[in-house]
């Protein structure tokens, strides 16, 4: 991937309050900044939640991004994780078709990516993935020749490794 | 003591040191104006939303103080947006109480209902919708607090209906805190020492000033810097009267209609040192080839600013008073280097005399027709030095601020970011309640002083003797410029049809109307209207294709200027 439309994943802590969510996504559209994913609950303390944001850009933007989220007077916090250890982790639920020639493919799919299987009918399998983006992707291709009937991504949320956490 | 909702607005307005609002009644804040009667803060009813926020802003550049505003719901909200967003764009502190409609019916799309709160989120620095009356005295606290402090901005208050009637016990708080709002004032120390090593380095400084030198009443700590480095000063619209325009070291306003010699310092300085300014377009011009040769450092307390527009050398977040204090320190600790400094910059600073010399700021004058820039020379001549002149935005705004050499801040109000036609009138009305005591001058268009004319009843009304100069052109003028220069003179929906008598107008309202066409009626017409008390209108009828010049086509280099048309 060019510099320039480096993907970053940026954890935002905010007050837990009404109209925030509104904000940051006015923020990002009404500046023309990228959001490819946004995930957003609660954290430990009920006050203030946590906003995973992934975007892309070149480092002015990012350097952008950054500095206005930080501005919104909700923000408690923003860190962008790129160049740091982190971790990342995202959820898809995928109903695929099960004929009797690929059902036993899509279970062994499933049993590698140490998936679950959540629902099953006559007709198809909805798998829970877990996992690092580039896993689901993985998935996600392997069964689409077996025909993808639905798909919903969580969208990643992302932890720092080892002791540093984003409130210090 | 239990108090309602309304009155606890009220109550914090007076411990905020609120003396006057400004504001338009309506269904959802009639319990408020009503309460309003049993407290001692002015009110001033202008004749509509948008001015009463426009005199709130005129009121707040004129001293620093935060404006107030009171605007019913719906319409009366929706009336406010054009002025929040001018006051956001140029960093006023303000605050806006609407009335909304009851908690119960929100989101129902009930009479007179907008949701002001999501159409005002992009241009206030932060707002609230109070939901709850035990929150109303913290939300109302952080609200000035917020307005006022780091790079100040408006913030609006959407007070539901049932909420003013509630009561509770009022307790305002004494402190804010805000976890997530914590403006850095101090600049860092290390960076200082860096900018001063730079500036002892420079050969061709520039020193570029913007609204926040203003905005944090650092004119004096500027002025000292300047005078210890002795580096040419040019500043922008909305830091045009930070730094005095006769000192000899000012070089005037850069950008699309800036000074020759201030584009072309700027052009070929080796150090350019921006002050409180945000490399808006209109200053840069192409960016590429903004400053090519310069280092940049740049001080401002909004870090948003930096970086945003152009490459930057050197960054200085913080205030930028505290700033200038502490570099204006470092170089006494480099007393001998800095005594050395204008030395070195010799060369430099008569090079660009040379460009002042060639280029002056100039025009022809005529004995036959009016120059609008002799009508300003001649209201510079006769008002006193601390008058607070205001403008519209088009042609007569830019002649304003090119001619007008302005010497003490905030006597210069006007729209620089949004420019918002119809800010004018209505905001020196709100500067003539702050200063009673003071000129206040509204140089105004033909055609932005019909986007709120009504407020010439206000004036009138409140016995405000704000004099009004309309340079009449019968145009849209600055848009009839660009039609001239790159449309083929192809003048759509620029002049205006209809002339309007103007004397007339005023007279209806009851104000003084004065007309001059003819240029050895001008002085006469100003002294008049300076000598006659209670609002007075002074029409001038301008040569009505004059340009102003010099000019920076949009999308080139600041040095390419087109000098005469
Ligand atoms: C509210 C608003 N609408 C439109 C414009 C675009 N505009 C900028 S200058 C101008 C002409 C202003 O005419 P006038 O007030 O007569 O001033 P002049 O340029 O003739 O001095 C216009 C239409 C604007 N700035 N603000
Ligand atoms: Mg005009």
């Amino acid at each position: 991937m060019d510099i320039a439309n480096m993907k970053h994943t940026i954890s935002v802590l905010v007050e837990n309050e009404f109209g925030v969510l509104a904000r940051v996504a006015g923020l990002f559209s009404g500046r023309g900044f990228n959001i490819e994913s946004l995930t957003v609950a609660p954290t430990l303390d009920p006050s203030v939640s946590c906003m995973t944001i992934v975007t892309s850009g070149d480092e002015r933007v990012l350097e952008q991004i950054t500095k206005q989220l930080n501005k919104l007077i909700d923000t408690i916090k923003v860190m962008d994780f790129t160049g740091m250890e982190f971790i990342e982790r995202e959820m898809a639920l995928i109903k695929v078709q099960a004929t009797d020639e690929t059902r036993a493919e899509v279970l062994r799919i499933a049993d590698i990516f140490r998936g679950k299987v959540v629902d099953v009918t006559a007709r198809s399998y909805t798998l829970e993935i877990t996992g690092a983006p580039g896993k689901i992707e993985a998935v996600i291709d392997l069964l689409r020749p077996m025909g993808i009937k639905e798909l919903v991504r969580s969208g990643p949320v992302a932890l720092c490794r080892g002791s540093k956490d984003i409130k210090g | 003591m239990k108090k309602t909702g309304s009155q606890i607005l009220l109550e914090c307005l007076m411990l905020e040191g609120v003396d006057t609002v400004f504001g338009y009644p309506g269904g959802t804040v009639i319990n408020i104006y009503d309460d309003l009667l049993d407290y001692p803060i002015r009110h001033i009813l202008t004749r509509h939303e948008q001015a009463a926020v426009h005199a709130a802003d005129g009121y707040a550049r004129a001293t620093g103080k935060v404006g107030v505003v009171i605007a019913t719901s719906g319409p009366g909200a929706t009336n406010t947006v054009t002025g929040i967003a001018t006051a956001y764009m140029d960093s006023v502190p303000m605050v806006v109480i609407t009335g909304q409609v009851p908690t119960p019916l929100i989101g129902n799309d009930a009479f007179q209902e907008a949701d002001i709160v999501g159409i005002t989120r992009p241009i206030t620095k932060h707002n609230y919708l109070v939901k709850d009356i035990k929150d109303l005295a913290r939300i109302l606290k952080q609200a000035f607090y917020i307005a006022r402090t780091g790079r100040p901005g408006p913030v609006l208050v959407d007070l539901p209906k049932d909420i003013q009637l509630a009561s509770t016990r009022f307790a305002y708080p004494d402190s804010v805190s805000l976890r997530g709002y914590k403006p850095t004032y101090s600049g860092n120390v290390r960076q200082v020492e860096k900018a001063v090593r730079m500036i002892l380095a420079a050969r061709k400084p520039v020193v570029y000033v913007g609204g926040g030198v203003t905005a944090s009443e650092a004119s004096s700590e500027l002025m000292d810097f300047v005078q210890q480095i002795q580096a040419p000063v040019v500043t922008t619209l909305m830091g045009m009267s930070a730094f005095p325009r006769r000192h000899p070291l000012a070089l005037g306003m850069l950008g699309m209609h800036g000074t020759y010699s201030a584009n072309m310092a700027v052009t070929n300085s080796d150090l350019l040192i921006a002050v409180g300014a945000r490399f808006d377009d209109r200053v840069t011009g192409k960016v590429a080839s903004f400053a090519p040769h310069a280092k940049i450092i740049h001080i401002d307390i909004d870090p948003t600013s930096i970086k945003k527009n152009v490459r930057v050398d050197l960054p200085i977040v913080g205030q930028v008073k505290d700033v200038l204090v502490k570099i204006n320190k470092e170089l006494q600790a480099h007393a001998e280097t800095t005594a050395e400094l204008p030395g070195m910059t010799v060369a430099w600073r008569e090079e660009i005399g040379e460009w002042t010399r060639t280029h002056p700021v100039t025009y022809k004058n005529s004995e036959t027709v009016i120059k609008p820039q002799y009508v300003i020379e001649k209201i510079r001549e006769l008002t006193d030095d601390d008058a607070i002149i205001v403008t519209e935005v088009g042609q007569h705004q830019m002649w304003t601020a090119q001619f007008f050499q302005f010497s003490q801040p905030r006597t210069f109000l006007t729209s620089g970011g949004l420019g918002t036609m119809g800010f004018g009138l209505p905001a020196a009305l709100g500067a003539q309640v702050a200063c009673p005591d003071r000129q206040v001058i509204d140089v105004s268009g033909d055609g932005s002083f019909q986007m709120n004319s009504q407020e010439l009843a206000t004036l009138v009304q409140y016995q405000l003797p704000v004099k009004i100069a309309i340079l009449n052109n019968n145009y849209l003028g600055m848009v009839r410029q660009w039609q001239e220069l790159f449309f083929r003179r192809r003048y759509s929906q620029t002049p205006m049809e209809l002339p309007i008598d103007f004397v007339k107008l005023a007279e209806a309202y009851g104000a003084t109307g004065l007309t001059a066409a003819r240029p050895e009626e001008v002085e006469g017409v100003i002294r008049k209207a300076l000598q006659t008390p209670g609002p007075v209108l002074m029409e001038f009828k301008i040569d009505r294709e004059e340009n102003v010049m010099p000019m920076v086509p949009a999308g080139a280099a600041i040095n390419e200027m087109v000098l005469a048309s």
